[in-house]
């Protein structure tokens, strides 16, 4: 055990770690220090000194996030010096800080206008300089919108950009009062190595970073009598949008969902899990394929490891970073895109309406998905595959102003077709679900037998860890697939792209040898995602991701391959997994993108 | 004038140049004596905070590390200062054997120069003298190897931490302390960041034994320091001084007779107006006001023509400047300083701003993250306290 120290906070005598921080010692006693820079997810930075606190003594404040606590001292979280200059720098604060709030995406849920609110700050009495600066709005992005005038400096999305994602797309520029947070050159975030994965959205205490909208085109659709708009839900939206509807983080919503999404005006409510069962129908198939190309005919043109493609940010950061590695990647669109493509095509011939008129939202826990929705490939239905993809954020706008009370609603039940789903599509959500439901269809069309895994939970590849290693024995084989009697598939999840480069260095050296690898752009895979509810951090993941397993328990039928919609669109439409047909509409490619 | 000279120190600069006996000396010592010389002689760093050099040692040698680094800084940024520059340029020798010293008693195998940008024309110079320097070291069977880095311009990474940021090819932002460098510096491992001119006083003090320097100065302000000298004086320069002198000496040597403030320590130091020159000292603790020797020594004279509200917004226009910009209570504050003493100036504020602006100074003091942030109080709250009148007419 570590050494334990003793202090005094707020004159509250603590025990406590050596290393811990003034605030994490503080959260323990349940005493509240205001935080701007801080984040669970991210490394200290100790800029913004909201949390500045008074150690009995010391001619100095001490910024409470930064500061390790030390045996004998006394904090005083509010003395009157403290509170003088917290309200000093939250004024500082303001000062420079676009503060038009009724003007702001994020008015309502805005740390500063929260801590503003706290202190009271109704005067003004410094000099407004937000007003006077020459700030750009960067709105060229399909996916975010970066606006200087409401940023504070705080670097929260540079640590996530860099650290989390080890993107580096953000990063601090000039110095003084011309610091500013910039991208490469200054570019727009649209031409640079941005993924669009959302998670500096997510991180960002302000309204300086936010989804680009598409609410209003998508009131104009519903409103359009000649238009019949349908609408898509991921797996992940239902296990957040709860909590941005005063539900408990972690409550699955997805009936009330549905519901809510009827009253809304929608004209058919299905599900992307339907196409994630479709999803996991072709890229099983592929794997198989891939296996026995390169295990038996040493064909190595779609070589192994096979690595999924449904998450557009890991899509993109692939291009950017591992272009040599292309052919790597599972040709499958995401379930979005397949669900796009076959809304127009399928469902439009099942439905009787032209596809010229028909509408194709999707609503995801995701912006990255509105840049993927926008990528000039996805039209293979001859129309564009999904007109407008709004986040789990924007879904909860739509509610509020439509006047519905959620938590009221009943449950009702997606319409059809299109609109069934098993539980393996469900667990596409977190992290490491594609590749237990992956595992539970391609299993057993090689056995004939169920994944020997109890209740059918594929234990080693779930968890918040950032990257997981499963190994699966494949004994007792159907004769079709005789090559793989025997053969250990070795499975690899990461979820954060810094994982996920991590994991794609070590392959590309040949320090690991894997068959399969999973990965999702985001922490915590969908259901922390960068179009989630804000807050976002482990302890809501963790949540979110209890619910999601959850509902995978709750469903009757919990793999891809048994979904009878799927048995019938096979039948009716594609044919087999693979065929012609599934070429044309389910799968794609990928381009080398340049990495500046 | 002439007759209140105050003394001319010449230890600094003293054609001296026996490395290898002075070396050879130190490295047959032990840590323990050659860290109680050096905190014998009372030494304190010359960068600017004051520290005390044999601590700082101290500790280092303490400190658990998997390697260890000695730090030269010579990032000189302070406007109007150019010692170290001169120390580098016509005694580098000296601070190399300081660095040698260092090296061998906190254990460390590397030393870096981390020289200003702007210096850069000395570096094939220095690097020469670094070679000879190697040689000697050789034949006292020593590893200990230096390396010039070339700095990126900015003025605070001069700051020590954040000069380690940017040595490890980050941004140049301060990091937050603890922990300190004798914990946890460059890379992460124990290090000592020194000034140019502390670690040419260790040659005095290891060559001529810390009797000598500590003898130099009073109390708790040892030995001498090179003063860069400017503003409204006849005699310009770079003069090295005893500490604990009172600066009405200091202004009868080297004003011109009309002197109205000295800035002790630029930008980032004190103003003090004529009526207190008798009871200011010039040292690490003034007995009387309180005033600290600061970053660099310049010592500027302004005389009676100067508008002190244009001293002021020059400094201000400076740190507005200069200031890393990741902290509030500095990026903002100084822009609310400038904007605010201009703001009175015109006349869009009354002169109670000044009041204000007072108090959110002394926030800065309290809560910025480095140095720089905190000292903008310094020559804020001495000039607008001393010279109001001048800040709003
Ligand atoms: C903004 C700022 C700029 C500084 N610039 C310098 C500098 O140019 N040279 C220097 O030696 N110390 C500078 N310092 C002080 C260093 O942080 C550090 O205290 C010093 O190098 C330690 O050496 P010393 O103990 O020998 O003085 C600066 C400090 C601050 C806050
Ligand atoms: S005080 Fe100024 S220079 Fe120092 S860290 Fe803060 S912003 Fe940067």
């Amino acid at each position: 055990m570590s050494k334990m120290v003793n202090l005094k906070i707020n004159n509250i005598d603590v025990s406590i770690e050596a290393g811990t921080t003034i605030l994490s010692a503080a959260e323990k006693l349940n005493i509240k220090i205001p935080v701007l820079c801080y984040h669970k997810d991210l490394c200290i930075a100790g800029n913004c000194r909201v949390c500045v606190v008074e150690i009995v003594g010391s001619r100095k404040l001490a910024a409470a996030c930064a500061t390790p606590v030390s045996e004998g001292i006394e904090v005083m979280t509010n003395s009157l010096l403290v509170r003088n200059a917290r309200k000093h720098i939250i004024e500082l604060l303001l000062s420079e800080h676009n503060a038009d709030c009724t003007k702001c995406y994020r008015n309502g849920n805005c740390e500063l206008q929260d801590l503003a609110a706290e202190y009271k700050i109704t005067n003004q009495d410094f000099i407004d300089m937000a007003h006077d600066g020459v700030y750009s709005i960067d709105d060229l992005s399909a996916s975010i919108i970066k606006d200087d005038s409401r940023c504070i400096r705080c670097q929260r999305c540079v640590r996530t950009c860099r650290e989390l994602q080890s993107v580096g797309a953000l990063a601090v520029a000039h110095k003084g009062s011309e610091m500013k947070i910039s991208t490469f050159f200054d570019r727009p975030l649209a031409e640079v190595v941005c993924t669009n994965c959302g998670q500096c959205i997510i991180h960002c205490p302000t309204g300086a970073l936010i989804e680009k909208t598409y609410i209003e085109r998508v009131w104009d659709a519903i409103a359009d009598p000649d238009k019949h708009v349908v609408v898509q839900t991921a797996p992940a939206v239902r296990v957040g949008l709860g909590e941005e509807l005063e539900l408990q983080t972690g409550e699955r919503v997805t009936g009330k969902m549905v519901a809510a999404l009827r009253r809304l005006g929608f004209d058919s409510i299905l599900d992307t899990d339907f196409t994630a069962d479709l999803t996991i129908m072709e890229e099983g198939t592929e794997l198989l394929h891939r296996l026995k190309a390169n295990l038996v005919e040493g064909d190595h043109t779609e070589p192994l490891p096979m690595t999924t493609s449904c998450s557009p940010g890991w899509v993109k950061f692939f291009e950017h970073t591992f272009p040599e590695m292309l052919d790597n990647m599972s040709t499958c669109k995401s379930p979005q895109q397949m669900f796009g493509a076959l809304a127009k095509t399928y469902y439009a011939k099942k439905v009787d309406v032209d596809p010229e008129n028909i509408v194709s939202v999707s609503i995801m826990p995701c912006t990255a998905k509105k840049f993927e929705a926008n990528r000039p490939e996805m039209r293979d239905s001859g129309y564009k595959d999904v007109d407008f993809v709004l986040t789990t954020r924007e879904l909860a706008v739509m509610i509020k102003q439509a006047g519905i009370q959620f938590v009221d609603l009943p449950d009702e039940k997606y319409d059809s077709i299109m609109g069934k789903s098993s539980g393996a599509a469900v667990i596409f959500g977190a992290t490491g679900g594609v590749m237990e439901a992956a595992l539970r269809t391609a299993y057993e069309i090689v056995t004939g037998r169920e994944v020997p895994f109890e209740n059918l939970n594929i234990e080693p590849v779930r968890g918040l860890e950032g990257v997981r290693e499963a190994t699966v024995k494949i004994e007792k084989v159907l004769p079709e697939w005789k090559f793989l009697e025997g053969a250990e598939l070795k499975c690899c999840v990461a979820h954060g792209l810094s994982n996920a480069k991590k994991v794609m260095e070590q392959v590309k050296s040949g320090e690991k040898e894997y068959h399969f690898i999973e990965i999702m752009a985001c922490p915590g895979g969908c259901l922390g995602g960068g179009g989630q509810p804000i807050p976002t951090n482990d302890e809501v993941r963790k949540k979110r991701m209890k619910a999601i397993y959850d509902e995978d328990t709750s469903l009757a039928i919990r793999k891809s391959h048994e979904n009878p919609e799927i048995v019938q669109i096979y039948k009716e439409f594609l044919g087999e997994p693979l065929g012609k047909q599934s070429h044309k509409l389910l799968h794609t490619e990928y381009f080398e993108r340049q990495r500046y | 004038m002439g007759k209140n000279m105050l003394k001319r120190i010449d230890l600094i600069f003293k054609n001296e140049h026996d490395c290898d006996i002075i070396l050879e000396k130190i490295f047959k010592r032990t840590n323990e004596e050659l860290i109680n010389d050096l905190i014998g002689s009372g030494l304190k760093g010359r960068g600017g905070a004051g520290f005390p050099t044999g601590l700082k040692w101290k500790l280092t040698s303490e400190a658990k590390g998997e390697a260890k680094y000695v730090i030269c800084n010579a990032d000189e940024g302070e406007p109007g200062t150019f010692k170290d520059r001169e120390i580098l340029t016509q005694v580098p020798h000296k601070v190399l054997t300081g660095m040698a010293a260092c090296g061998r008693i906190i254990g460390a195998k590397k030393g870096f120069i981390y020289l200003r940008a702007e210096y850069n024309y000395l570096k094939p110079s220095l690097q020469k003298e670094i070679d000879t320097f190697h040689e000697t070291l050789k034949k006292l069977k020593s590893d200990f190897r230096i390396e010039i880095f070339s700095g990126s311009g900015a003025y605070i990474c001069g700051e020590e931490s954040a000069l380690m940021e940017s040595m490890e090819g980050h941004r140049g932002e301060p990091r937050n302390k603890p922990p300190f460098p004798t914990d946890a510096g460059y890379l992460g491992q124990p290090t000592v960041v020194n000034n140019v001119e502390t670690l040419a006083h260790c040659w005095t003090i290891f060559k001529h034994g810390p009797k000598k320097f500590r003898d130099l100065g009073v109390q708790d302000s040892r030995g001498s320091k090179l003063f860069s000298i400017s503003g409204d004086t006849p005699t310009p320069g770079i003069y090295e001084l005893e500490l604990g002198m009172s600066l009405q000496d200091f202004v009868d040597d080297f004003g011109d007779g009309d002197s109205k403030a000295v800035q002790v320590g630029g930008a980032a130091g004190f103003c003090v107006p004529r009526k207190k020159f008798r009871e200011t000292a010039i040292g690490y603790q003034g007995k009387l006001t309180g005033i600290s020797l600061p970053t660099g020594g310049s010592m500027m004279i302004f005389n009676s023509s100067r508008s002190m509200y244009n001293v002021l917004k020059n400094y201000l226009e400076f740190f507005e400047e200069e200031s890393c910009g990741q902290c509030t209570p500095c990026r903002v504050g100084c822009q609310q300083l400038l904007r605010g003493i201009e703001a009175v100036k015109r006349g869009d504020k009354p002169h109670y701003y000044l009041t204000k602006l007072l108090r959110l100074t002394e926030t800065m003091k309290m809560t910025a993250k480095c140095g720089l942030g905190q000292s903008v109080a310094n020559s804020f709250s001495s000039i607008v306290e001393n010279f109001r009148e001048e800040m709003i007419y």
